[in-house]
Formats: structure tokens, sequence, C-alpha cells
């Protein structure tokens, strides 16, 4: 057959337009092809600490789901409601700090200082966020970005909150087991509540907000009251990250609001698939352990990092979970044109 | 109809830079009046409307809803009134089905206050409500028009959703900009009941048109706008008859076909 007169077609398989409907209720097939894409991610993520040997890689699976959750925010702000946010470094330093403070100054227990840190830094960092709503764009990605700088040059010139040698003595989790399933548990439940959020109705305002926020003004909406709530949801993934993040390191300092918070979530969105809520957390799952692998190869490391996610961007740039997706849903076959 | 003044324009200005783009434009929408405003292009129609509806600021004078001023309120409130507008230029949300697009407005607190537009005060499932109103407004339920995306609706459907979406806020006022413009003959035969039933529940209208035949069957009143300043004011055959509106508008031989419809 000659190249021109045939093309590639796409075609869902039959057991997807079954499960879509009400009969995923009649067959345990339909049910599995339903369930298993959804169990895997939740029995993997919760076998992981048990399958990683040693002190060390543990540790990295719980600063993986800290990058997760920060790619989570960023997917959802950008690809929901339209707010590029380059804000994770802004996040993590407000609930760091306050976790740190809540601990060392107030005594409170680690459990109890990160929820409040949680909420406290998510209504922080929206309030502070508050003028800039009305920006779109560039101009806001700007903004979130200024932040952490400004902050962590403000503690460093007034010397609050320990100054340049940050908070000694923090807490740790009571013990290891914890410290790694209280983040992997919260992760699944942010990442399972922002897919459902985004199918509810309010998610359809928050992608109207997105697309077309001059016909929701004309009906009858606030766009920046939406915009606020859901820089409030992003936030508070981002200052939980924080919070946990200075428990397990029992230190606070100016390095929370490194940019690295900032810049690696939007490689993992882009690698994992962006808009899919799922794919930047499948993102961190590759990115970070790479990172550390790559460690062994000292300052050519991120040359090795570099050159992965180009290839990524050239050959993959709908990322993992689009490609999967596709496979998973669909079929392809040659016909005759 | 009643004589009583929904809506009142007072010497409303707006300059953009050193261009008046309406200069002391004053007028009143009738309670269940359907106005038509007519003018050459760039006259200030569409300005106006942003005007009313809140999404540019007035340089100078005074818009009154009901006897309350909504001079410099932002549009979000406006439409919470119930003064609500179509776009010249459609926005639906593209990416969504039809049905779909009506969930956002019905999501809006008016809606919710008065239950969308056939509503009693209490708002059912958004989506068949959705249904609903776009079956009324002559989106076939039974067909598949409703649950296609909003992206391979034609123009004609469209232009309805836009109508359906003010619809949703049960609107006291609905501001057209130009919903005949790019339709077929056919589809603007369909939609001159519609917009006159609209009238009949009691919506007051104002018209932004370029259609002049179907606009003077429809509305009670007409004014010309030419270059941010309003010419004149009146019925259909008495606008027509008008030396200026001739001169600024038409050119000589159009005017003698119009008039023939007027």
């Amino acid at each position: 057959m000659n190249m021109e007169n045939r093309r590639k077609e796409r075609i869902d398989r039959g057991i997807k337009v079954r499960s879509d409907g009400l009969y995923a209720l009649m067959g345990w097939q339909e049910l599995c092809y339903l369930t298993l894409p959804r169990f895997v991610l939740i029995a993997g993520l919760l076998a992981l600490p048990l399958i990683m040997p040693g002190m060390y890689w543990p540790r990295v699976i719980t600063i993986v789901c800290i990058y997760a959750l920060l790619a989570l925010s960023f997917d959802f702000l950008a690809h929901f409601v339209g707010l590029v946010s380059l804000g994770g470094a802004f996040f993590i330093g407000t609930g760091g700090y306050l976790a740190a403070i809540l601990n060392t100054s107030f005594g409170m227990h680690p459990m109890l200082a990160i929820p409040i840190a949680t909420f406290a830094g998510a209504i922080i960092c929206t309030i502070l966020l508050l003028p800039c709503l009305p920006l779109r764009g560039v101009y806001f990605a700007i903004v979130t970005l200024m932040y952490p700088l400004v902050l962590a040059r403000i503690i460093e010139a007034l010397d609050i909150f320990g100054g340049t040698d940050g908070i000694l003595g923090v807490d740790s989790f009571p013990n290891a087991w914890l410290e790694q399933y209280f983040v992997i548990i919260v992760l699944l439940l942010f990442v399972f509540g922002a897919r459902r959020l985004v199918n509810q109705d309010i998610g359809l305002v928050f992608r109207a907000v997105k697309d077309n926020d001059q016909a929701v003004r004309a009906s009858g909406m606030n766009v920046n009251t939406y915009k606020a709530a859901a820089v409030f949801i992003a936030s508070a993934m981002g200052c939980f990250g924080g919070a946990c993040l200075v428990h397990i390191y029992m230190w606070g300092g100016i390095s929370l609001f490194a940019l690295d918070f900032s810049i690696l979530p939007i490689a993992a969105t882009v690698i994992g698939g962006a808009g899919t809520l799922v794919g930047p957390v499948l993102g961190c799952l590759i990115l970070v352990p790479i990172s550390e692998l790559l460690r062994e190869f000292g300052t050519l490391r991120i040359v090795f990092y570099s050159l992965i996610l180009v290839g990524f961007v050239v050959f993959r740039s709908e990322g993992i979970m689009v490609y999967g997706e596709q496979k998973y849903h669909q079929f392809e076959r040659w016909v005759k044109v | 109809m009643s004589d009583q003044p929904i809506l009142k324009i007072e010497e409303v200005t707006k300059a953009f830079g050193g261009i008046l783009a309406l200069n002391r434009v004053s007028f009143e929408l009738k309670e269940g009046e359907i106005l038509g405003i007519i003018g050459p292009n760039g006259s200030g129609k569409t300005t106006i409307v942003n005007c009313i509806t809140g999404f540019i600021r007035a340089t100078s004078g005074r818009i009154f809803f009901r006897g309350k001023d909504i001079t410099g309120m932002p549009p979000h409130k406006i439409a919470d009134m119930g003064v609500t507008r179509t776009f010249q230029i459609m926005r639906p949300y593209f990416s969504l089905p039809a049905y779909k697009n009506l969930v956002i407005p019905l999501f809006s607190p008016r809606a919710k206050r008065t239950g969308g537009w056939r509503g009693g005060g209490k708002l059912g499932d958004r989506n068949t409500v959705g249904i609903d109103i776009l079956e009324e407004i002559g989106f076939e339920r039974d067909s598949y028009v409703p649950y296609k995306l909003a992206s391979a609706l034609p123009t004609g459907y469209l232009k309805r959703l836009e109508l359906a979406r003010c619809l949703a806020l049960k609107p006291d006022i609905i501001l057209c900009d130009e919903v005949f413009s790019g339709l077929s003959m056919s589809e603007i035969a369909s939609m001159v009941p519609l917009i006159e039933r609209l009238q009949m529940e009691g919506i007051s209208l104002i018209m932004i048109e370029h259609r002049l035949r179907e606009l003077f069957r429809v509305a009670n009143r007409i004014m010309v706008l030419n270059f941010g300043e309003k010419l004149v004011e009146g019925s259909a055959e008495e606008v027509m008859a008008n030396e200026q509106v001739k001169e600024a508008y038409f050119g000589s031989e159009e005017v003698e076909e119009v008039m023939s419809y007027a």
C-alpha cells in the first residue's frame, strides 16, 4: 500500500463506549475497565513506602508527593481557571514558615500545626494575590514569582523568623510511617477531589472564567470571586506541602522560597500531561526521582535533566497521561483513503 | 406596555482619548417596549450597550434602572439586577455542549433566586432547566442539537444561545447587539416571532440592528445615532421621513426602498 493513500484512524474501544453509560453496572469487565486505572494509582502510591529500600528513598517519595501537590495546584489554576501561577515557592514558603512558627513558638503538635498552617496560609496567599486577580496570563505569573523573592528578602533584611539561619528545632512527625502515609493520603484526596470539583457545575464556571470571562460577567457573576476561590484551593495544596516539609526537615528557612518549587511543577505538568490533573502527579513521580538519581553525575546532572525534558517536549508534547489515555481508550488502524 | 421608564439614560458621554464615541446621549426605555437603535458603523451603538451594562464606564452622564442609579456599577451587579446583554461577536463556551453553556448562567446568584426563565423561584437541576430554556427558544429537544458542542453550531443557533444565556437569568431587560446580522432570511423569519414573544412575556428590549426591515417590524420606537450623537427618535415612519437621517445614514436611493417596507 502506498503511504499517500492510507491514513491512521483512531476509534474508541467497545468497552470504553459501553462503560460510559449505565452498562458499566452490569458487567465485571466494564467495572474493572473503569476502576483499574484509579486502583493502580491508589495502590501504587500506597505501596511505594513499603517497597522502597533504606532510609533515603522513602524520604524521596514524600518529596515527590509534595512536588505533586504543587504540580496539581499549577495544573488546576492554569488549565481550569486560566491563571498561570509561578507561585509554588510562595505557597510552600508561607505554609512552611507558618507551621514552623506555630510549632516552635506556640508549641503546637505537628498534626495540629499542619492543618492550621494549611488553612491560614491559604487565606494569607489569597489575600496577598487578591489585587492581582484581574491580571491575566504572564502578568499574573510575574506577580506570583515576585512574592517569594520579596518575602525571602524581607526575612533576610529584617532578620525576623530566624533570619538567614531559619527556624531551628521544629518537631518531626511522631513516626516515619505517619509522615509518609499522611502526605500520600492527602495527595490522593486532593487529586480525586480536584477531579470531582472540575466536573461539577462550579467546575464549569471555573472553565468559563478561563475561556470567556466577559460572558461570565454578563451572566451576573463576579469573576474575581471565583478566581479567589480557585486561588484559595490551589494555595491550600501548596501550603500543606510547605507545612509538611518543615516537619520533615525539622527546619524552616529562606530556602523554602526557592524557585525550584515554582519551576519543577511546571516541568512535571508538561511531561505528565497538562489539563489532566493526574498527569502532573505522574510527571513528579518521574522527574523527582530522576533528579535524585542524577546526583551521582555531579554538575552534569542539569545537562541530563534538560535533555530528558527536551526529549519529552519534542516527542511527547501532549504528555504521558494524554498519550496513555489514548492508548487505553482507543485503538488505531490503517485505512485506505 | 406602560409609560413608566424602566431604563433612563441621561446625557451619557463616552470619550476614547480625543474621540467622542457618545456625545450627551439621552433616551428612555419604557416598561415592555422594544426600542431599536440604528446608525452607521462607528456611530456608538455598541458603546451605549457597553455603558449601560457596565462593561465600560461612561465619561459623564447618568444611567438609571427603575429609578436606581446604576452608573459605574460593575457588569456582574448590573446583570444581577436583570439588565442583560448579548454580544455582537458571539461568545458561547465553545468547548461545551449547548445545554452545558446554560449551566454557567444558571449558577449565578440571580438564577438561584429566580429559578431561571420559567422558574418559580426554585432552581431545579441545571442541566434540565438549561435544556428546557433551549427548547423554548427553538432548539428541538429530541434532536441532537442541544447536545452538540457550541463550536459545531451554526450562527442561527449561536444567536439563540446568546439570548438563552440572558433568559437563564430571568431578565427584565435584554440589550440585543445585532441578533439578526449574519442570519439567513429563513433564520430571521423564525427569530422575529421569538423576539415578539419575549416582549409579550414582559421583557423590555433594546435592539441594535443593521437589518432595518426586520427591526421596523418588531420595534415600537426607533432611535438614530450618528457620530455619537442622537439624531432623531420616533416611530419608523417619522425616522425615515427625517432629512438628516436620510443624509447621514442611507444615501438617497436606499431610503425609497426601505420606506416601502416601513
